[in-house]
């Protein structure tokens, strides 16, 4: 790091030729135009937010708010089905990463042994599952056959353990030098207590990875509420939030009761119930970041 | 003798090897069950597939129907227009979204100035985060009659509004739009990965022979990562018919079926809406089959070019 900040200090330092100044401006432009267009949709949605309502439904909205007011979140905050949806997300992602990290865990830390007699015919069992889809026809079979459909389970049992992410785990526990282990054999600790006392106390950045990665991913989830859960009491916000902006739209073809109650909120108020959902992430996100891109790295390393 | 001997011996050696390890063995035993129920298990839902399944008779007294479901898929016209439609989203996605992240990583690549590089890193990256629920209905606000591209467009150059949601020649582009403001950023990890690892004495030498910073992008930057392109470009060829349906049943409508309507959405349509469950199955396993000999296809080519194993 240090290395690299005094290079480009040397590079700034040398006059640079014409050539140079137009690459490094053209560089800068795409950059700054990338941002923009990343963030103009995501702040769109804020300022239609707080903005009056016909000043959103005229289309006057594009560049800063008008009429700030924040009747759109009283509004949708009292409707009760979002507040509803918004406790059963939040049960959800924590029921779901709890299980699914606890799962992952359980799975990678003897994968990562080498010691382990069947090792390579485990780890074929499981990352066969990654490449060979059976499609959603026969995980439907699977999740009513078992009787979890409407019930929590069928939201967070079926992707309990994604390959990939133990993959990352797996990757992580094997930077743990065998050493330890030995020492602690010696000292007579068995794999349980070593995994307890040694491995995960020495994991920590590894496992907020993997916690941050499936809590983000159950959040964002609509599919397996679309697929597996009929009363809308038990709806999480993401579905919510796809039947109140499609029953607006053309494709209302799926229409409802939640949707139809829903069909008349103005748009500001759909944008606060957009902004509402993706609040969690916003928030969580400048923290998260790190573990992030380092469970990307590894996994793109390892992969 | 000495054969029965030595097998014994590794018998011996086998089983003092299980014993050692059988607290793993129990840990591991949770996750392999709930591989064999919830991915195994489906893998043995197929079978329906081949039955003329229906939810009283269950699984087991559903009778035999052979390859009757395989048949009827096959000679149904609008099955090849699903799998026409995956294969051209595919290919859009590879034309048009495939580059996007390897120019944002030399892009960023280029900047000096960690601060900088940090900040665009996190504004990019975001969208990944953000909800296809989300991504899709900001999509569909934007690009609405009433969106702020029409009232854009027709500022600018008068005429009238387009619908864009509603006409099929449209749904690719946006399908592509999205899919680039959602994942560029994120894809473009694993290029600034590589770019870290090129050597930068190179740079230094260019740089010292007079190269421009284009020339030392052309022959430096892009030769660095070409391997990893490459293996990007084959597992992207490899995932050809694994076009997911998240995100198209949110941007779809009937208008746009005809250029829309994909393998995993008809199979969500016709198999579980219309609850016809073999034929979907059926689908299914067409779709996991011929998704297995691509990637294990990819995966051969990969290490033909030398690259690392992708598993």
């Amino acid at each position: 790091m240090r290395e690299n900040s005094s290079k480009a200090v040397k590079h700034t330092k040398k006059k640079k030729s014409p050539g140079e100044k137009v690459f490094s401006a053209i560089v800068a432009v795409f950059l700054v135009f990338a941002c923009l267009i990343v963030i103009y949709p995501i702040y769109y949605m804020f300022i239609c937010s707080i903005s009056d309502g016909y000043a959103v439904t005229r289309g006057e909205i594009w560049l800063y708010p008008k009429g700030v007011n924040l009747r759109a979140y009283e509004i949708a905050l009292t409707y009760q089905s979002v507040m509803r949806s918004f406790k059963n997300s939040v049960q959800y992602t924590i029921v779901g990463t709890l299980i699914a990290t606890i799962m992952t865990a359980l799975c990678a830390y003897p994968l990562s042994r080498r010691e382990l007699y069947g090792r390579g015919l485990f780890t074929m069992i499981i990352t066969f599952t990654m490449f060979f889809d059976s499609g959603l026809v026969a995980n439907y079979m699977v999740v009513s056959s078992l009787h979890l459909k409407n019930t929590i389970w069928a939201l967070v049992l079926p992707g309990a353990v994604s390959v990939w992410y133990m993959i990352i785990m797996r990757t992580g526990f094997q930077s743990i030098p065998d050493a330890l282990h030995e020492s602690a054999y010696l000292d007579g600790a068995n794999d349980l207590v070593i995994f307890w006392k040694i491995i995960l106390p020495l994991s920590k950045a590894t496992i907020a990875t993997i916690v941050l990665f499936y809590a983000v991913g159950i959040w964002n989830a609509y599919i397996p509420g679309l697929l597996y859960l009929d009363d809308s009491a038990k709806y999480p916000l993401q579905l919510l939030l796809r039947n109140i902006v499609m029953s607006s739209s053309a494709a209302g073809s799926s229409a409802t009761s939640v949707a139809a109650d829903t069909a008349a909120l103005g748009k500001n108020i759909k944008y606060a119930v957009i902004f509402i959902t993706t609040l969690p992430i916003l928030v969580v996100y400048p923290f998260a970041q790190k573990y992030f891109v380092k469970g990307a790295m590894v996994g793109s390393v390892k992969g | 003798m000495p054969v029965k001997a030595q097998k014994k011996d590794t018998w011996k050696h086998v089983r003092r090897k299980l014993w050692k390890s059988r607290y793993l063995y129990l840990m591991l035993l949770i996750p392999l069950v709930y591989f064999f129920i919830f991915k195994y298990g489906s893998i043995g839902w197929l079978a329906i597939a081949f039955k003329n399944f229906n939810a009283k008779a269950g699984l087991w007294k559903s009778k035999w129907v052979g390859v009757k479901y395989f048949e009827m898929f096959l000679n149904d016209p609008y099955f090849f227009t699903v799998l026409k439609n995956t294969i051209f989203i595919s290919l859009w996605s590879l034309v048009f979204y495939f580059p996007v992240p390897i120019i944002l990583a030399l892009m960023i690549n280029e900047v000096k100035g960690t601060k900088k590089k940090k900040f665009v890193q996190t504004v990019t990256y975001l969208p990944y985060f953000i909800s296809t629920v989300v991504v899709c209905n900001l999509a569909m606000y934007i690009f609405a009659t009433d969106g702020i591209i029409n009232d854009v467009v027709v500022k600018v150059f008068g005429g009238t509004a387009t619908s864009f949601m509603s006409d099929p020649n449209w749904f690719r582009p946006i399908y592509v739009i999205t899919e680039i403001w959602q994942q560029a950023g994120w894809g473009s990890i694993i290029y600034l990965a590589a770019l870290s690892g090129v050597d930068q004495d190179l740079y230094e030498a260019a740089s010292i022979d007079g190269a421009s910073r284009w020339k030392q992008v052309l022959h430096i930057s892009i030769p660095g990562i070409a391997p990893i392109i490459s293996i990007q470009f084959l597992l992207t060829m490899g995932r050809m018919l694994n076009v997911g349906y998240e995100k198209i049943l949110l941007l779809y409508t009937g208008a746009t079926y005809s250029t829309a309507d994909i393998i995993s959405t008809y199979v969500y349509r016709r198999g579980l809406i219309d609850a016809n469950y073999s034929y979907g199955a059926a689908i299914s396993i067409f779709q996991a089959v011929f998704s297995l000999i691509l990637i294990c296809i990819a995966n051969k080519a990969a290490d033909k070019i030398g690259a690392t194993s992708l598993w």
